[in-house]
């Protein structure tokens, strides 16, 4: 049996160097991501359900307003082809702003403690967690992308721009996911979690370009579109997927700068959740 | 072997509050041997873990896994630790392989070693025929020697069990207490269980510190504890002489939600 004790490798050093603690870093972020797509695989009931939500979107909210003619899109683009990003963008959201339950639940199971017990520095492991929850909202943003372009979206299937669209997804979920653990290092408890996570996901949402440009937005209220990340990550999606110009540096910038920010945070407040 | 103790506690103290959870206590546990923590809920052993396995800082006092200090060298002492929590942690979502294949990474095992690091402790705990199947359809025995195979990989100098067969029912309390007799033979690896159950403690330790309200009333081997107080004793008899009997807590709240979503999740 190969599980005689053994002193710590030399490799575990009392100050690593930048190049060992980037290496680890991306071992606890690949490993999350990977176990993340492994349960997708192993049950896929949550994507089909989580698909109905913005197949709805699409087809009530979608087509109604195509047909009314009530929203000015930007060089006249059909309605379902300006929303479908939107909608793409909101579904990744939904499952990322919930995702500090499943650290509580994780806290509630012991799962917690014992990851928290491995030589994972904490900003490591809310890295992880937070790009798992993009890779389970880049299963969503696939779905979302197929039913789209079945009711007639037209996108484009540029490879690069659909890495580029799922490289957008995951940084925005990194962020929604990782406010969502920050969140829960607060309250504690899921239902508070769930309360608080149900008051803020709608008005992100329709404070955002999602459904319509900011300019139509009051101008009191505009600003609250400018510093959402919900309206960067469409703007990104939209250009990427169906050609409306919009600056991806700043979108990325934007999205990248707010999602450190915010694994930051949550790291500093995940002890709580250990004690 | 070596002369370095596995865990030493000097003085150590926490607080939640006003309520002193860990209240000075002093203890050694020797390389090689299995130490027992004993005491009923509310005693301080989960806590006393936490701080050992870094989870807290301690508010007073040190507490050093084989002299590396637990507040300033953090990611040393885990390296060296196995952990097994109190609660049923797996993750039910993957197979039984896929929860001991995230700890190799987790704990950095190079890449060409992973998977017979992941196939060793799970063959060791009994669990290579059901290491392709969710863990969600395992038995609460079953989980707990994945749990103890997770805690492997790293090869641990330490391997800390905090109530390892809390809701478990008695057969699968003897395939854990079988296990771990077994890791203890082929390994010598030292071990620091915490239990609420005196006859487990009684067939697994070498030693035993008896806890109450955050302190060490009663320190030794078990056998040398019931002879200091006389024949046919038993080691709830040692318990109850060094407390006030009436005086033991029932239990919080969030200890009995713990046993009883532990007991829940087994079936």
């Amino acid at each position: 049996m190969s599980v005689l004790p053994a002193a710590p490798p030399a490799a575990w050093a009392e100050r690593p160097s930048v190049a060992v603690r980037a290496r680890r870093l991306w071992t606890r972020v690949a490993t999350m991501s990977l176990a993340e797509l492994r349960k997708i695989r192993h049950d896929r009931t949550e994507l089909y359900v989580r698909a109905i939500q913005p197949a709805l979107w699409l087809l009530i909210f979608g087509v109604t307003f195509s047909r009314i003619h009530a929203v000015p899109t930007p060089n006249g683009i059909p309605y379902l082809d300006y929303l479908s990003p939107g909608i793409m963008a909101q579904s990744a959201l939904f499952i990322a702003i919930f995702y500090g339950i499943q650290i509580i639940w994780e806290r509630d199971f012991g799962i917690l403690t014992k990851l928290l017990a491995t030589p994972t520095p904490r900003a490591a492991l809310v890295t992880g967690k937070s790009f798992a929850a993009g890779v389970r909202a880049t299963s969503q943003m696939v779905v979302v992308l197929i039913l789209s372009a079945i009711m007639g979206v037209s996108f484009d299937w540029n490879p690069l721009h659909l890495l580029a669209a799922a490289a957008a997804v995951v940084i925005a979920s990194a962020f929604f996911s990782s406010l969502s653990m920050f969140i829960a290092g607060l309250v504690l408890t899921r239902e508070r979690l769930m309360g608080i996570g149900q008051a803020i996901t709608m008005p992100l949402f329709f404070a955002s370009n999602a459904l319509y440009p900011v300019a139509l937005m009051p101008a009191a209220i505009r600003w609250l579109a400018y510093v959402n990340p919900l309206s960067y990550e469409v703007a990104a999606l939209r250009t990427l997927l169906i050609g409306l110009p919009s600056n991806l540096l700043v979108d990325f910038a934007a999205l990248i700068g707010s999602a450190i920010v915010a694994i930051a945070a949550a790291s500093s407040l995940l002890g709580r959740l250990a004690r | 072997m070596t002369d370095t103790p596995a865990v030493e506690c000097r003085e150590l103290a926490y607080a939640f509050g006003t309520l002193r959870a860990v209240d000075g206590i002093s203890f050694d546990v020797r390389a090689g041997e299995v130490f027992g923590l004993l005491g009923p809920n509310g005693a301080g052993k989960t806590t006393t873990i936490r701080i050992l396995t870094t989870l807290i800082d301690p508010a007073e006092g040190t507490a050093e896994i084989f002299g590396l200090d637990t507040t300033h060298h953090r990611m040393q002492v885990r390296q060296m630790l196995g952990y097994v929590p109190q609660q049923l942690s797996i993750d039910g979502q993957l197979t039984g392989y896929e929860n001991v294949w995230m700890f190799t990474r987790l704990f950095d095992v190079p890449r060409r070693e992973r998977r017979t690091r992941a196939e060793d402790a799970l063959a060791s705990m009994g669990l290579a025929d059901a290491a392709g199947r969710l863990a969600a359809t395992y038995s609460g025995g079953m989980i707990r020697r994945l749990e103890l195979a997770q805690a492997l990989v790293n090869r641990p100098r330490l391997l800390i069990l905090d109530e390892p067969t809390i809701g478990l029912d008695p057969v699968a309390r003897r395939s854990v207490w079988e296990r771990v007799e077994q890791l203890r033979g082929e390994t010598g690896m030292t071990v620091l269980l915490t239990t609420h159950y005196m006859e487990e403690a009684d067939a697994l330790c070498d030693r035993v510190a008896l806890m109450h309200r955050g302190r060490i009333r009663a320190m030794g081997a078990p056998a040398a504890l019931k002879d200091a107080l006389g024949p046919g004793a038993t080691l709830e008899d040692v318990f109850a002489s060094v407390t006030d009997d009436h005086d033991i807590d029932e239990g919080s709240l969030r200890d009995v939600r713990v046993a009883r979503r532990t007991a829940g999740r087994v079936g």
